[in-house]
């Protein structure tokens, strides 16, 4: 390399790191790179994991002992309960999304996520909800219905704020998991590196992209569901009640139907970690590419026609128990194919001793025999001695310690290396595993015969002499055992290493992109430049890929404008589209993470005015937010990106990611609302006398709603295609009209049950809930008609760049359809059943 | 040593059944349907074993006994018979033998005994109604002939609760608002033990209930005696306890068949005293655990309804024990 081009490279690196340099002293916290704010939810997750490890271990020491009074029941009870749901909603599912946001854009060679400060205002909502939610239980006030929380025990006999506590605060919380996976998704579809066609992607990606998907089918039910319970609690809405024609089973439908897609939430990035790391140290490509993600894609759709095997004790007919016995059988054979694959891969290679290998293989023997305990609890008869036991309890810790922990601890020993570029002990990483893996035996394989001997899960305690004893002594200490590698591991991680030598770029010669990195990992830029992929192991098999990264040959290896920028490429075959300018440090997302969390939590001790204080404040700062920070006009349409291509630097509509974001937030949000759909046709399934006759509401209302809904959708549409031919005037007055059309179509929907007492019975009470929701979207569309309106009149909105009325839009299309749904429901089946 | 155990295969079954006997357990078997679900349970558990072996082995050999490479074609056949062929074949026996089993759980009785069960925080209201159309209340105890099935109707008063008696059959929850139905069949008479399995609110843990499998002849003879009225008291001890207990207005909630004694919210006492245990299977039945439970009610089952009698003094409530114990 020449003198001069050694020059070139210095000012190119030096304009970069102006670009991407963290903030230092206080302003830290203000950073929103996917590298801090990934590590700092990583963080986050694992204290909560801690506690909830501790809680455990409370639990364990008070079943020690037939009849111990160490925890009162109440106290039990709370323990248990936030033990499972901390587990579940603060570490299992979080922890992957904080290390995607961590790793995947590394492993794409992209140099951040597209949407940066959705990602820190995801991390902010999740560790306010958290800290909320755990730190109940030191004021004694801590949910305690069981993680899956079934009324009527929890909306009418449990005192406290328990209940609203675990609604309010994992409902703050699920929104956050929702954002970040669209922004996952967006990640996966649109910030690949050129040439890396969507049959190239490392498989990690692909199982993200799975995962994401199946978070936007099914959290969102659940939120649907607390919406009915937290109205039930609140406000005495009687959506469970029976003696009101509820019915206590639709929760746990609307529960389930979240809940066992969630158990593959957890276990599928688990198996992506092992799908990276198996490769790297059998030394040798994977063995079945595409079997492996037709598996990963079968076992998430599948995973959403299992629900009911959680529920085949509540008395369902024969044939549904035939029906989901079948299909939790039949989601066996994808998970098998996942594991052959492994399994095929190691023996095709030639497999390294390592610590990430023996976390691996410990998973492996621990997570099939859940998997075989599991074939066991699918088979409907077992399962009316395994239910609601401790054999249940065995399996489901062998299920999410060996198909998710052990392979986190795999991954955290593998992907060590990226954060500081030093490596863990293996001394202390085998020790750890050992204890781990002997503990967790110790600890769980009795329960499979403390359950088949009786003891039913979620007791405080339990009498002497009917052989829980001695099996229950045996699984505390090994309790123990497991927690002390546990600390042992934790230690390993954050131990001083000041004088520890750093260790070798791409320590274990694995073949994909995240392996980059540099050591010591000084350049917070991510890639020094955006290159060209041509093969799934681009490390192994582009020879002087890391040579010309580094040098900066290939695409935005300079940062011209000391702007963050990333390249945007097309959907499936990566072709490049946009340089997109993302966004910079900022406090606004810590702003709005706290007033949208104050709505929850103000709500949650009925502080009304609070609420709405801390409401109106989120929507300002998020508006703020918008107006200072997206669709922002370049300074110039076009850019060169390097490689002799020219780049815009703006693009609306599908290509651009704000139109995807919008998309993919919208199907979840439409998930929401087809459960509230759902909710209402099982009370008719349950009930003959619903929708009871001639409860009206008239068709009147419901009708003139429809019509200036349906006005006001036009127009937006109208309004689109009249700001790209530049005729403002038409833009203004049609999005004017817009806006009366659908604050009457509003008012309509909330008129229309006017004369309905939803305390009264179910069926008023659903009618209510379905035409608030549709009224609050198109109140949304309301706010965002007046947004583009005045980002036209401030110039921020043109002919040109016209991102913001295309996104309204698209938005609209969902708020109508809703709208038209919930018209053609409450109106109209009345008068069809 | 008496006992020689001959291999470490027979010490390990050894263990295996001693791990799996109890008056609560769903493998030390009593009834039809607890017999045909722990066959299920001991062939699925002998094939959920070899495959694990045959698994572990697997990666054991891959990574450890012969680490070094094979061919392409070798880990594309072991990832197509291990990951597709062979799981499709054993899960659909499985899965055959399982949907086959379904209809004969659920097969309904002949209805000449029906036992309705209400679940209540934290204990059992029974109901006993014979072909004759006669009915009978009793509470926390469930006695049935040998031999016979017997149909038990579920419900529920508020929470959701489940009726389970490992040995004996599955569990059926018990759901406000609906009506369940379970169908018991004994085979062998003895002392058994049922318990609440959906968690159901504080005091879960203490909702447990005796379950006693007669002859025929012994049930019907128990049965007919259920119907009689209370046992009037006979000595001085206990007539002074059945005074107390009207006066103390445990009649309001309690039933004592016989007395002025008629409330419906707590269990019917009329027999207490020849029930196995106290409290919903917690306490044993004698005098002491009668003075205990009446004087540290919340703190024997916290969260009770029932209020505790802590003021009574220690003569009063072995007085109230005395009466209730002698409720045969």
């Amino acid at each position: 390399m020449s003198a001069e081009d050694e020059a070139i490279r210095r000012d190119q690196e030096e304009r970069l790191l102006q670009a991407w340099k963290t903030p230092t002293g206080w302003r830290y916290w203000s950073e929103v790179n996917n590298t801090q704010v990934g590590l700092w939810y990583m963080a986050a997750a694992f204290s909560f994991f801690l506690f909830a490890g501790v809680l455990a271990l409370l639990i364990r020491v008070q079943l020690a002992f037939p009849d111990n009074d160490f925890l009162s029941a109440d106290k039990y009870n709370q323990v248990f309960t936030l033990h499972g749901s901390v587990m579940m909603f603060l570490f299992a599912v979080p922890i992957f999304e904080a290390f995607s946001i961590y790793v995947l854009p590394q492993m794409l060679g992209s140099r951040d996520l597209p949407f940066p400060r959705l990602s820190a205002y995801g991390f902010w909502c999740f560790v306010i909800g958290g800290v909320f939610v755990c730190g109940s239980i030191f004021f004694d006030a801590a949910p305690k219905g069981g993680w899956f929380m079934y009324p009527p025990l929890t909306t009418r006999f449990q005192e406290g704020l328990g209940a609203d506590i675990w609604l309010l605060g994992l409902s703050f919380i699920e929104v956050a998991s929702i954002a970040a996976a669209v922004e996952l998704i967006v990640g996966i579809l649109k910030c690949r590196p050129p040439g890396m066609r969507i049959n190239l992607m490392p498989l990690y990606a692909w199982y993200v992209l799975v995962v994401g998907a199946m978070i936007l089918f099914a959290f969102p039910p659940l939120i649907a569901g607390d919406l009915l319970f937290e109205l039930e609690r609140m406000l005495d809405w009687p959506f469970f009640d029976p003696s009101r024609g509820g019915d206590p089973i639709l929760w746990q439908h609307l529960f389930w139907i979240f809940g066992h897609p969630e158990v593959y939430i957890i276990f599928l990035p688990s198996v992506a970690l092992v799908a990276m790391m198996v490769p790297t140290l059998a030394r040798t490509p994977i063995v079945g590419y595409s079997w492996i993600v037709l598996a990963a894609v079968g076992t998430g759709f599948l995973s959403f026609g299992l629900w009911v095997h959680h529920m085949f004790t509540t008395g369902l007919p024969g044939i549904s128990l035939g029906f989901f016995s079948a299909a939790s059988v039949a989601v066996a054979i994808p998970t098998g194919v996942q594991i052959f694959c492994f399994l095929a891969t190691l023996v095709a290679g030639r497999v390294a001793r390592t610590v990430p290998m023996l976390f691996v293989s410990g998973a492996l023997a621990i997570f099939v025999l859940g998997g075989l305990t599991g074939v066991m609890v699918a088979i409907a008869p077992f399962d009316f001695q395994a239910h609601d036991t401790y054999f249940v309890v065995a399996h489901l810790h062998y299920v999410l310690i060996g198909g998710m922990l052990f392979p986190v601890f795999a991954g955290i020993a593998y992907f060590y290396p990226l954060v500081g570029g030093k490596m863990l002990s293996p001394r202390l990483g085998r020790i750890a595993f050992w204890l781990m893996f002997v503990g967790f035996n110790v600890a769980f394989l009795p329960m499979h015969f403390t359950g088949l001997r009786g003891m039913p899960r979620r007791v405080f305690t339990y009498p002497e002499g009917l052989g829980f004893d001695g099996l229950n002594l045996i699984s505390t200490v090994g309790a123990f055992i497991l927690a002390a590698g546990v600390l042992v591991f934790a230690w390993d991680v954050v131990r001083p290493k000041g004088r520890q030598p750093y260790g070798p770029r791409n320590p274990w010669n694995a073949g994909t992109l995240e392996w980059l990195a540099e050591v010591p990992p000084d350049k917070p830029w991510g890639v020094r430049s955006v290159p060209v992929i041509e093969s799934r192991y681009p490390l192994w098999e582009q020879p002087d890929l890391v040579r010309n990264v580094d040098a900066g040959r290939y695409y935005i290896p300079d940062a011209e404008e000391r702007k963050r920028e990333t390249l945007v490429t097309s959907v499936l075959d990566a072709e490049p589209e946009e340089c997109l300018r993302l966004p910079g440090p900022t406090y606004l997302t810590i702003a709005a993470a706290a007033s949208t969390g104050g709505v929850f939590i103000f709500s949650t001790f009925h502080w009304w005015w609070a609420a709405a204080v801390s409401g109106l404040l989120g929507l300002a700062t998020i508006l703020v937010w918008l107006w200072t920070g997206t669709a922002l006009v370049p300074e110039k349409p076009w850019k060169d990106v390097g490689m002799e291509l020219e780049l815009p630097l703006y693009r609306s509509g599908p290509e651009s990611v704000g139109w995807w974001a919008m998309f993919i937030t919208m199907l979840g949000d439409s998930t929401a609302f087809a459960s509230l759909v759902f909710g209402y046709f099982f009370y008719w399934t349950v009930h003959d006398d619903f929708p009871p006759e001639g409860a009206g509401p008239d068709l009147a209302w419901p009708a003139v709603a429809a019509v200036c809904i349906l006005g006001s959708w036009l127009l937006t549409l109208g309004a689109r295609s009249w700001n790209r031919e530049g005729r403002g005037t038409a833009f203004t007055v049609a999005l004017g009209v817009a806006v009366v059309l659908a604050v009457a179509g509003a008012a309509a929907l909330l008129i229309a049950p006017a004369g309905l007492d939803p305390t009264s019975h179910v069926y008023p009470a659903i009618v209510w809930v379905l035409m608030i929701w549709a009224a609050l979207h198109v109140g949304l569309g309301v706010v965002m008609q007046g947004y583009v309106l005045a980002r036209r009149w401030a110039g921020r909105l043109t002919a040109e760049y016209d991102i913001d009325i295309r996104n309204v839009a698209l938005y609209w299309h969902f708020a109508a359809a809703t709208a038209g749904v919930t018209v053609a429901v409450v109106a109209g089946f009345p008068l069809v059943g | 040593m008496a006992l020689r155990i001959a291999s470490p295969t027979g010490a390990v079954l050894v263990v295996l059944v001693a791990a799996c006997d109890g008056p609560q357990s769903a493998l030390d078997v009593a009834g039809d349907g607890a017999t045909r679900i722990a066959d299920l349970f001991w062939g699925m558990a002998a094939g959920a074993a070899v495959i694990w072996i045959g698994v572990v082995g697997l990666a054991v050999y891959a990574t450890r006994v012969r680490p070094g490479e094979h061919s392409g074609r070798t880990a594309k056949l072991l990832l197509i018979g291990g990951g597709v062929v062979f799981p499709t074949i054993v899960l659909t026996g499985l899965l055959s033998y399982g949907l086959l089993l379904i209809p004969e759980l659920r097969e309904p009785s002949d209805g000449r005994l029906i036992v309705s069960v209400t679940g209540e925080q934290w204990w059992w209201r029974v109901r006993y109604e014979t072909a004759d159309g006669r009915t009978v209340e009793l509470a926390n105890e469930l006695r049935l002939p040998v031999g016979e099935a017997v149909e038990v109707r579920l419900e529920s008063r508020d929470v959701i609760h489940a009726f389970w008696v490992p040995s004996l059959a599955g569990k059926i929850d018990m759901v406000p608002g609906r009506v369940t139905r379970l169908s018991l069949k004994p085979t062998r008479t003895g002392e058994f033990r049922g318990a609440c399995a959906e968690y159901c609110g504080e005091s879960h843990a203490l909702m447990a209930f005796p379950v006693a499998v007669m002859e025929p002849a012994a049930f019907a003879a128990w049965l007919e005696d259920q119907h009689a009225l209370a046992a009037p008291p006979s000595t001085p001890e206990t007539e002074r306890g059945a005074r107390l207990f009207m006066a103390m207005g445990c009649g309001s909630c309690h039933a004592v068949r016989g007395t002025a004694a008629a409330g419906t919210i707590g269990p019917d006492l009329t027999h207490i005293g020849g029930r196995a245990s106290l409290g919903a299977g917690i306490l044993v039945n004698d005098v002491d655990a009668f003075a205990r439970w009446i004087a540290e009610t919340d703190h024997v089952k916290p969260g009770v309804r029932m209020p505790a009698f802590g003021m009574l003094a220690e003569s009063d409530l072995r007085a109230l024990g005395q009466y209730l114990e002698s409720l045969q």
